[in-house]
């Protein structure tokens, strides 16, 4: 028997859609495949550690920041349940890509949720897996379905309990109805601390052969903030970059800064400047201070500058909060006006407010704020 | 014959002109074979649609240049029929989401799914995927973006997406955060000057480079605008020399016009004058972001320092809820009303301090 196995998963893969994995994102090729590689969230391990040995599963809610590894998650997990025979007729993954208003609920979800889980196939690959009884529904993104399309889900997940199971996968636990939430043991997903980030990042520029220094991993780590997706896709861009060049060259911090669309840090200074933000750095500095007109002509100036170099609105505003909320000589009173000023330009942003017009506001009235 | 902003277009990755580092990487990326998705964003008339097209000849070969047009009918789930605009060519499709308005994820699921399961069967073709290339991405709603990203992840192995924006504020963190972004910024002066000498010897005819000088201070680091206006001045003088008088278009007088108004008198009367300029404006199809920003900042130029922060203050207070709201022209006259009464006030204060 044993002779018989390489060949028959050799046929398999040629009959599928095979992609050739040097073209895979990262992201995809390195997702966790069994739940004991997902990288941080313990205690949501463990628990799920638990339901695979006694093969007993609630619905469940996953919720969480983008790139913390809740769909990974689940994907490994039924993966491990069913093995990769079963897994086709036994999860069902829908996400925002596919159609999901209400009818879909009705028809296509009531459909799988209802049918019995046909016989466990026998595993190709040799090994045993616990298959339990039942069907797995992965809802990917479901704080995007509509309420109608959840109400409707209600009575479904309890008519089909004994059959199929749920796995709500989101980021906004608030989007979910509240009825629903109920039913699902919830599962909290926290952004990944940095060192499980870097040694997930260390393994995959080891397992790809690229040369990563560790400020490299650091800035990787600063800018994507906790989200992992980010922080691979990052370090894939940057590697194709740097090794399409001639002679190929390793990574620096500034091509990921690069490419995370970060705005230069003398780029955010010099604008810091001009809004009267006295900088530390500036002071260390022998030269004498330069007198920069303060006043309405040189902001309105700056602005129209930095909106014709293209850097976007929010990631300004990002990294001007940072820079005002971590100053040392401005005291609470002008930090907190700031704060405001800064919270009422992202709300406007959001609803597609025009970006120079905000900026120049941001502008004029942190300039008011931090002016004695 | 086509217009010099076509004509003259630069059709290669090495004809370009300026950012020679940002071409410099798209070749080497083209040529790696692992094309990421990317996302290009700048100002506008800074060159992100050149560098695409471009980046595609590099890509593909000469074939991308065969373009032909196409008109589809989406079905939306209510079954009403959108019809969309699609350029194509064998291996790149171009579309230009927000044209189908509130259905817009309608025609980014059908349409990516239905490229996205379709291989490549040209075997002469350069590149196994196509490319996607997605116009005014940052006027795409939330739901045809969230569409996106998965779709995005699933199908890499036979579709490649570009996006081209003018800022990411609007784009979700998820689709940023597939793509590799590439900041186009808009060229400094002698970038501009470089470009127009180019364009002039192309044309045959010798700028002389006052010219060359005052058109670039008009164009605002636009440099679609600037060959436009080159080209526009080469017909009324053909040897360029002497005052030249670029023509501002008529709505930017006529704003400054609207400026002028609120300044010099601020009654009811004048708001009802002001009023049948918006509109003239408006069903002249001008966006009343870019009215508002315009009369503005003509304003702010004429008045006193202190007013200044407080007018801009009030035009981005209306400009947001124009967003929000669903009729223009109440937060345009709003904002009028705003300014008139400051400016009123300011004055009178003064004139009282005077008489004390």
């Amino acid at each position: 028997m044993a002779f018989f196995q390489p060949k028959s998963t050799s046929a398999k893969t040629t009959q599928k859609h095979v992609v050739d994995p040097a073209l895979q994102p990262w992201v995809e090729k390195y997702r966790p495949k069994t739940i004991d590689d997902v990288s941080a969230q313990e205690h949501t391990v463990a628990v799920l550690q638990k339901t695979l040995t006694s093969t007993n599963l609630p619905h469940m809610l996953f919720y969480g920041p983008p790139g913390t590894g809740k769909t990974s998650t689940i994907l490994a997990l039924s993966r491990q349940l069913f093995g990769p025979d079963n897994f086709r007729n036994r999860v069902l993954e829908l996400n925002a890509s596919d159609e999901r208003g209400i009818s879909i609920v009705r028809d296509k979800i009531k459909n799988f949720a209802r049918q019995t889980p046909r016989a466990q196939a026998v595993a190709s690959d040799g090994k045993e897996y616990p298959c339990p009884p039942y069907k797995i529904i992965i809802l990917d993104e479901a704080d995007s379905m509509t309420q109608d399309a959840q109400g409707a889900l209600r009575r479904i997940m309890e008519t089909y309990a004994r059959i199929t199971r749920f796995c709500l996968v989101c980021n906004y636990v608030t989007r979910i109805i509240e009825p629903l939430a109920s039913r699902c043991s919830k599962f909290r997903f926290t952004p990944l601390d940095s060192t499980s980030s870097t040694s997930r990042l260390a393994y995959i520029a080891n397992a790809e052969n690229i040369n990563v220094d560790a400020p490299t991993i650091d800035a990787l780590i600063s800018t994507s903030s906790g989200d992992l997706r980010r922080a691979i896709t990052y370090l894939q861009s940057a590697s194709r970059l740097s090794s399409s060049t001639n002679p190929p060259t390793p990574v620096t911090p500034t091509d990921i800064q690069e490419i995370a669309g970060v705005v230069p840090d003398q780029v955010v200074n010099s604008f810091a400047a001009v809004l009267g933000i006295e900088m530390e750095g500036a002071m260390a500095v022998d030269e004498p201070p330069k007198v920069t007109q303060k006043g309405f002509e040189p902001i309105q100036k700056k602005v129209k500058e930095l909106m014709r170099e293209g850097y976007s609105a929010t990631q300004l505003l990002t990294q001007l909060h940072d820079l005002i909320v971590l100053h040392p000589i401005l005291n609470a009173r002008e930090k907190s006006k700031c704060a405001l000023v800064l919270a009422e330009a992202d709300k406007a942003l959001c609803d597609g407010a025009d970006e120079e017009l905000w900026i120049l506001e941001v502008a004029l009235r942190v300039h008011k704020a931090v002016s004695p | 014959m086509s217009l010099w902003v076509d004509q003259y277009r630069p059709r290669a990755l090495d004809d370009l002109h300026y950012h020679q580092g940002l071409s410099a990487r798209l070749k080497s990326l083209a040529a790696s074979g692992d094309f990421p998705h990317m996302l290009f964003y700048g100002p506008s008339g800074a060159g992100k649609k050149t560098r695409i097209t471009c980046t595609l000849r590099q890509l593909f070969g000469p074939g991308v240049e065969k373009l032909k047009i196409d008109q589809r009918v989406f079905l939306s789930p209510s079954k009403r029929k959108i019809e969309v605009n699609i350029v194509q060519s064998n291996f790149h499709i171009e579309i230009t989401p927000s044209e189908a308005g509130n259905y817009d994820r309608v025609v980014i699921q059908e349409l990516l799914k239905e490229i996205a399961q379709t291989q490549q069967v040209d075997l002469n073709a350069k590149q196994r995927f196509k490319v996607v290339i997605i116009n005014e991405a940052d006027s795409l709603s939330r739901d045809a973006q969230a569409a996106l990203r998965r779709t995005m992840e699933k199908y890499m192995s036979n579709m490649r997406i570009i996006l081209c924006a003018n800022s990411t504020s609007r784009l979700i963190a998820p689709i940023k955060s597939r793509c590799l972004l590439m900041r186009v910024a808009a060229p400094n002066e002698d970038e501009m000057q470089t470009v127009l000498a180019h364009v002039a010897k192309r044309a045959y005819f010798d700028l002389p480079p006052e010219a060359a000088q005052e058109i670039i201070k008009d164009s605002g680091g636009n440099l679609r605008k600037a060959i436009l206006v080159l080209e526009a001045l080469k017909m009324q003088s053909p040897d360029l020399t002497g005052p030249l008088s670029i023509a501002k278009p008529d709505w930017e007088t006529y704003c400054q016009k609207v400026a002028g108004l609120i300044v010099t008198e601020q009654t009811p009367a004048r708001v009802m004058e002001i009023r049948a300029k918006f509109y003239e404006l408006l069903s002249h199809c001008i966006p009343p972001t870019v009215i508002l920003k315009t009369v503005a900042e003509a304003v702010v130029s004429q008045v006193d320092e202190t007013l200044k922060a407080e007018i801009m203050h009030w035009a981005a207070f209306y400009e947001v809820r124009m967003r929000i709201g669903s009729k223009k022209i109440y937060h345009l006259e709003a904002w009028v009303v705003k300014v008139m009464s400051l400016y009123k006030q300011s004055f009178y204060q003064f004139d009282i301090s005077e008489f004390e």
